[in-house]
């Protein structure tokens, strides 16, 4: 068995969000919801997390930067977009400088709508990202043992 | 006893013993700040989970590094608990801090150049500290080595109370605490205080964890030091200072490195050194 579902990482990027959604993702961490009793820690640092919470949708500009995060990100790794925006690009989506939802850029495993969304549907769509995660780590684990059988 | 029983269950203890404290650790913080906190075994959930993720490494060399800080750790320890000569611990213990410091400056990223620089800052502050202890101990029980000093039953503690007061001093450095937690937090994951690991991940991260689990039951151990006429009133002492540790941790704003350095050095030289000089009046 592994300890993944245990303690999830996160890590959590604004793309171009209104700040409504980021602050119900920092709602989380509050006493009040206080996601630290399942293990779960904002970490600052792709390198060290295993859930990438996204908000808003993505522009021209920081679509490099959400590129860089997720490639930065070790291997089992999901991608939570949090919000209408990410989801789809929201009221935002005419824009000249939108891309549209996180999708567009990146593989999205769970999504979570809502505009803002309630640290209640973040808590449960991070709760469903670890069902994924163990998934993909059990295909993971598979592969490497397949590779090694081909050697 | 024998010393590869005493190794064999160090090697299994300090571990155990080091994760769980981490555990309570985490529990208390949580309690302090009105959470409810992670289960006392999270460190382990932690560990376990970071040996099944990918090891992204920008160099080789830095996992090496870490590998062999955790190395000199555990031979610190075992150096320690079987009763070695406590000069060559702290010579070890130096060792084991530099190794880590060069994985840190290896990853060459800027962040762990600041976070490797900070550490560097540190081990200034505390390795003074650390020596005076061996010779303060030296001075009421004429020996360095550890089985001597522990059993001496002399009240350790009545003769150096200063360099106690030191040595709590330099222990936030050493179990990465606020005011003092620089280079690596226990907190603010996001912040630039978790500099020096920001480039390792997976598996070297677990190790540092690990290691930092070893240095934990080290330092503890070098309390109980103080104690050699009542080991049982020094587990006492060293659950209160644990608690007071993470007391002012929760209640303390991490300081600046300048004022880091000043205070550790005057806490050494007033507390540590006067402690010593005292002593050798006395004699």
């Amino acid at each position: 068995m592994s300890f993944l579902k245990k303690s999830p990482w996160i890590i959590h990027y604004d793309a171009s969000s209104c700040n409504g959604c980021d602050i119900e993702v920092l709602a989380c961490l509050t006493p009040m919801y206080d996601i630290e009793r399942f293990g779960i820690i904002n970490t600052g640092n792709p390198k060290h997390a295993d859930i990438f919470l996204i908000t808003g949708s993505v522009n021209e500009q920081n679509k490099s930067v959400v590129v860089n995060i997720y490639k930065q990100m070790p291997e089992p790794k999901v991608v939570v977009a949090i919000g209408t925006c990410a989801l789809s690009g929201g009221i935002f989506s005419e824009c000249y400088n939108i891309i549209g939802g996180v999708d567009k850029v990146i593989p999205v495993d769970v999504y979570v709508p809502g505009c803002a969304s309630k640290p209640e549907n973040i808590i449960s769509g991070v709760v469903q990202a670890l069902a994924v995660l163990e998934e993909k780590h059990a295909k993971r684990c598979k592969d490497k043992k397949a590779s090694k059988g081909k050697k | 006893m024998n010393t590869p029983l005493i190794i064999l269950s160090y090697l299994i203890l300090a571990p155990v013993t080091g994760g769980l404290l981490t555990g309570l650790d985490r529990i208390i913080t949580a309690r302090m700040q009105s959470r409810i906190g992670p289960p006392i075994l999270q460190p382990f959930y932690d560990v376990g989970k970071l040996f099944s993720k990918e090891n992204l490494v920008v160099r080789k060399a830095q996992n090496l590094f870490i590998i062999f800080h955790l190395l000199f750790l555990i031979l610190t320890g075992a150096l320690f608990f079987c009763g070695g000569d406590l000069l060559l611990v702290v010579f070890a213990f130096a060792l084991a801090g530099v190794f880590f410091i060069l994985g840190g400056y290896r990853t060459s990223s800027p962040f762990a150049y600041v976070g490797a620089e900070r550490e560097l800052i540190q081990m200034m502050a505390y390795e003074p500290m650390l020596i005076i202890t061996a010779i303060g101990m030296y001075m009421t029980t004429h020996s360095f080595n550890v089985l001597d000093i522990m059993s001496s039953g002399k009240p350790l503690l009545l003769q150096l109370p200063g360099v106690f007061i030191g040595f709590l001093f330099i222990l936030p450095i050493k179990m990465r605490k606020s005011p003092f937690d620089l280079s690596m937090s226990h907190h603010a994951h996001q912040e630039l205080v978790k500099g020096i690991t920001t480039e390792f991940s997976g598996p070297t991260l677990a190790l540092i964890e690990i290691a930092h689990w070893f240095e934990l039951i080290l330092i503890l151990g070098i309390i109980l030091l103080f104690f050699p006429n009542n080991i049982w009133l020094g587990l006492a002492v060293e659950c209160a200072v644990f608690f007071l540790v993470v007391l002012t941790d929760n209640t303390f704003a991490r300081l600046r490195w300048q004022t880091l350095l000043k205070a550790a050095w005057i806490a050494t030289f007033v507390c540590g050194m006067g402690n010593i000089l005292v002593l050798s009046f006395l004699k």
